[in-house]
């Protein structure tokens, strides 16, 4: 006689066996249909295709830069001359201009977007006119950017333009300080219904244990609902940092499309994702067109680490973006 | 209890309160101020004539869309016919197969090209399709878009999917119904609202989209049926006519801003429709 608790731990290996066993049989009688066949390899083909977008994707943007990467090396993000007439390629003031407009454009949406958040999250949580300013900011997330860059050229650009000559500032009207005010103002929906997706899903108790104790609702606010939900409105700051970086159309066209150094708020100049749109069909030699495809992998992997963050980040809340 | 100190403490938080329902109005004033000027600076560009006739060089009174407005519909077409049955196939893969090893590689994936700014998926379109055929075509532009539609598309696909109760599945198999049919018959259409929501974000989504477009489809003046050859479309041609120095043109650019942004919000008004219409509940 052997132990029941010997028993027991040969048993379970046992029962997964026959599971297993099963499992390959229910399989294997069905497999002699050829359509069922069929199916499987064309449903296991399409997510291969997808797979095989997104390494082509990569591989291509990598063996296009090589010519540039050849020739510049690493010196290639810290140049600052720009000049196709002469094959000098250095991405420094697009990689600046992109930093420079996504950055401002964040610190400009992030007050808004925070309090978009908290006012759907908390105070408007079930009301009606929570739900209508709800759905009115997510259809607004879906205007074409280019509409957002026209709007931004014929209003923004004059209005800025006054401000600068207020200031004493060169009076372009296009530049940084425009790019990232259309900025901040697309990606506002974007971080918001983030945030107010964290803000909601802080659990009831946590608060109701705070009122109890007699705090306000600022300082449930400010003690139990922002700590608790700070990762997640973090993840979203970085996921709508994403989007920023990448943007072009909106930034194209008011940016002012000059190839050199920003030096302030005011200067015109390029992004990453502007040059790339400026440039690209005018580009005639190999390594101007390598250096842009250069710029574009930086973009890509750029972006690509910063949506990984995010989303690793997010993944916590179980919240979907 | 020490009345000054609530009493501050009860200032603070309508102090806070008002202070998040003033921001929480001014940052909806810009996007509600953007929708209504388009409105009231297209609406008077567009008549029956300005959506039927070609565009008119500078100088000359009128002139329409009607090439771009074509080449959209086109080309959107094109990308969804590409799109739509891979993107299906695949989120109905990753369903089935929640926890195998090429699910959690494709949703990886996926998240790749969901964060991938379009003018990159540009570049590849243009490296991909333009040179090897060796010209600007409508095509690769479908191209860009389809890849741009694809995560939404299998996203959608998926979770609506996984939402399907799995007796569902099992009665059909009970019956002796061969597995690619339960799919076919049972599965899809009980998930089809969702996937139907999901293909309508995908187009309005993409339908707007200028980047991946400027060195693909590359832009047309004339009117063109040909999809290998260069298109135009409705925000190439609102890019090119909103930078040009001309009042006409920008006049014309209003009033193709006004029809794409009606396009797109019915797109996204139709998909929730259809997701309340078409909700199966289990």
């Amino acid at each position: 006689m052997e132990e029941p608790s010997g028993n027991r731990s040969e048993d379970n290996p046992k029962g997964k066996e026959l599971k297993k066993e099963a499992a390959k049989r229910l399989k294997s009688a069905s497999y002699p249909f050829a359509r069922e066949r069929l199916f499987n390899a064309t449903i296991t083909l399409s997510v291969l295709l997808v797979l095989g977008v997104v390494v082509l994707l990569f591989v291509m943007l990598v063996v296009h830069s090589i010519p540039s990467i050849k020739a510049y090396g690493f010196s290639f993000i810290i140049d600052k001359v720009w000049n196709p007439v002469t094959d000098q390629f250095g991405a420094l003031p697009f990689l600046t201009g992109t930093l420079l407009t996504s950055f401002v454009a964040l610190l400009i949406s992030l007050p808004f977007s925070l309090a978009i958040g908290i006012f759907l999250g908390e105070y408007a949580r079930e009301s009606r006119w929570g739900e209508i300013l709800r759905n009115m900011i997510e259809l607004l997330a879906g205007v074409p950017s280019v509409i957002y860059g026209f709007w931004a050229l014929m209003v923004l650009v004059p209005l800025v333009r006054e401000f600068a000559m207020a200031l004493n500032e060169p009076p372009y009207g296009v530049g940084m300080l425009s790019a990232s005010i259309i900025l901040s103002i697309m990606i506002v929906p974007y971080s918001a219904s983030i945030s107010r997706e964290v803000i909601s899903l802080v659990p009831d108790n946590l608060k109701e244990a705070a009122y109890s104790l007699g705090a306000t609702r600022f300082e449930v606010i400010r003690h139990v609902m922002l700590p608790q939900s700070f990762s997640g409105i973090f993840a979203g700051i970085l996921l709508s940092l994403g989007r920023a970086l990448g943007e072009t159309m909106a930034v194209t066209m008011v940016i002012g499309n000059t190839n050199a150094l920003p030096d302030s708020l005011f200067s015109t100049g390029n992004t990453m994702a502007s040059v790339i749109a400026n440039e690209f069909t005018e580009a005639t030699g190999t390594l101007h067109m390598s250096s842009l495809i250069e710029i574009g992998l930086l973009l890509f992997l750029v972006t690509l680490a910063i949506n990984m963050v995010g989303r690793t980040i997010i993944k916590k809340f179980s919240v979907k973006v | 209890m020490d009345e000054t100190s609530l009493n501050i403490r009860k200032i603070k938080n309508r102090v806070f309160t008002i202070g998040v329902a003033t921001l929480t109005v001014i940052s909806a004033l810009p996007l509600v101020f953007i929708i209504f000027y388009v409105f009231k600076r297209g609406i008077s560009a567009i008549s029956w004539e300005f959506l039927v006739t070609l565009p008119k060089s500078v100088g000359e009174v009128g002139g329409g869309i009607a090439n771009a407005l074509v080449g959209t519909i086109l080309i959107v077409l094109v990308a969804s016919i590409l799109a739509i049955p891979v993107g299906i196939m695949a989120g109905v893969y990753l369903s089935e197969n929640p926890d195998s090893k090429l699910s959690k590689v494709a949703r990886l994936c996926i998240e790749v090209l969901n964060g991938t700014p379009s003018i990159v998926i540009g570049i590849f379109a243009y490296l991909v399709i333009v040179l090897s055929t060796g010209g600007f075509s409508a095509v690769s532009g479908s191209f860009a878009l389809a890849i741009m539609m694809l995560p939404l598309i299998v996203r959608t696909t998926e979770e609506t999917l996984q939402l399907i109760p799995e007796s569902l599945k099992e009665a059909g198999l009970a019956l002796g119904v061969p597995y690619y049919r339960v799919v076919f018959k049972v599965v899809i259409p009980s998930g089809l609202s969702g996937i139907l929501n999901g293909v309508m974000l995908a187009v309005a989504r993409v339908a707007g989209e200028t980047a991946p477009l400027l060195f693909t489809a590359f832009g047309n003046p004339y009117m063109n049926w040909d999809i290998f050859k260069p298109m135009d479309n409705l925000p190439l041609l609102i890019y090119n006519y909103a930078t040009s120095p001309y009042q006409s043109w920008h006049q014309i650019a209003w009033g193709a801003s006004l029809v794409l942004i009606t396009m797109v919000l019915i797109m996204n008004l139709l998909s929730r429709w259809a997701i309340k219409k078409w909700k199966v509940r289990f």
